[in-house]
């Protein structure tokens, strides 16, 4: 199996997304320039987080452009799990991958700290194996994270149940304390209509060991890899929330 | 016909906009109580080459809605005057690197 990690210019979680696959899995991955135009060889697409093109205009407006964008295409339109992380979510919205926008944080600060999320479906590759309500402990860094949608997509979303996760408290409650930017509904991550694309402003791939403060990141990067494998990628000895 | 456009690209309302309200603290504190609510966008200049206002006038709307605005949250305004592309500020015509 090959894991294509896809750097634009201004990308800074590529070599953490590959660390986390290759060093935390075992997994085969590589870093794919953005002017690449065919991600066929590939069996997972990761979208890493970064200020792609300076964030000019809006994040990840400029980087919807780029020539990997249609291979990125091409790859969720045949199933393949699709992976954005934090920039890579601004640009799956901006593409229309992914539904709704990332906005500028309520509180005006660029968060940098420790989140609880609660996986809200286990119903896309990326958390197909970590039980529903499952409360993972992951980090953010953005300042653009509020997730917006109008009435209707959100209602939507909601009821196809496209939120993948929702920022909570260690309980697993949802409260406003514990929602770091001011997203509706505290979404943290949503996926496509078939649950292939999933997009969420945490970063998984910079909590793949205890040593960095948590592991269960892996818990999402093996669940992903895992259906895009035909041979099992096992995660030994961890517990959702460490 | 060469065209200037400019254009403005605004939350939509209802949109929550922090900045906006960053300038609004900033101006109540330089004393200016009576400012109720301040939002804050972002303005573009760009030139075009269109043979009418009209055709002009679509080709706009299109950037807008494709690039220059995302729809999703924000709305925009556009005008359009004739007039020539000016030259770059202070760039050489040739000789450059």
């Amino acid at each position: 199996m090959r894991v294509a990690v896809v750097t634009f210019p201004g990308s800074n979680g590529d070599y953490d997304a590959l660390c986390a696959v290759r060093d935390g899995l075992g997994v085969h991955a590589e870093l794919v320039w953005h002017t690449t135009t065919d991600l066929s060889d590939y069996d997972a697409v990761i979208l890493p987080g970064g200020f792609s093109y300076g964030d000019y205009l809006r994040a990840g407006a400029i980087a919807r452009f780029a020539p990997v964008m249609d291979a990125v295409r091409a790859a969720a339109a045949v199933g393949k799990p699709v992976l954005g992380i934090c920039n890579g979510f601004q640009i799956l919205t901006e593409a229309g991958l992914l539904p709704g926008a990332l906005l500028r944080n309520v509180n005006r600060a660029f968060v940098c700290d420790w989140v609880w999320v609660r996986v809200e479906t286990s119903r896309t590759p990326w958390t197909s194996t970590i039980p529903e309500g499952t409360v993972l402990r992951l980090p953010i860094a953005h300042g653009e994270g509020r997730y917006y949608a109008d009435p209707a997509t959100l209602a939507a979303l909601e009821r196809d149940r496209c939120v993948v996760f929702r920022y909570v408290d260690a309980l697993g409650n949802v409260t406003e304390a514990a929602n770091p930017n001011g997203s509706l509904g505290n979404i943290a991550g949503v996926c496509n209509a078939a649950g292939t694309v999933v997009g969420l402003m945490p970063h998984p791939e910079r909590a793949y060991d205890a040593l960095l403060g948590s592991a269960s990141g892996l818990l999402i990067l093996a669940a992903g890899l895992n259906v895009a494998s035909a041979r099992p990628v096992v995660v030994s000895g961890l517990e959702a929330g460490q | 016909m060469q065209w200037r456009a400019d254009v403005a690209v605004m939350l939509k309302p209802g949109v929550n906009d922090p900045q906006g309200l960053a300038v609004r603290d900033g101006l109540h504190r330089l004393g200016y109580a009576h400012v109720q609510d301040v939002r804050v966008g972002r303005y573009i200049q760009l030139w075009l080459e269109a043979d009418s206002e009209t055709e002009a006038t679509a080709q706009v709307e299109a950037m807008c809605q494709q690039l220059l605005a995302n729809p999703v949250i924000e709305q925009f305004w556009f005008s359009l005057t004739a007039q020539p592309v000016p030259a770059p500020n202070g760039t050489p015509r040739s000789g450059g690197a």
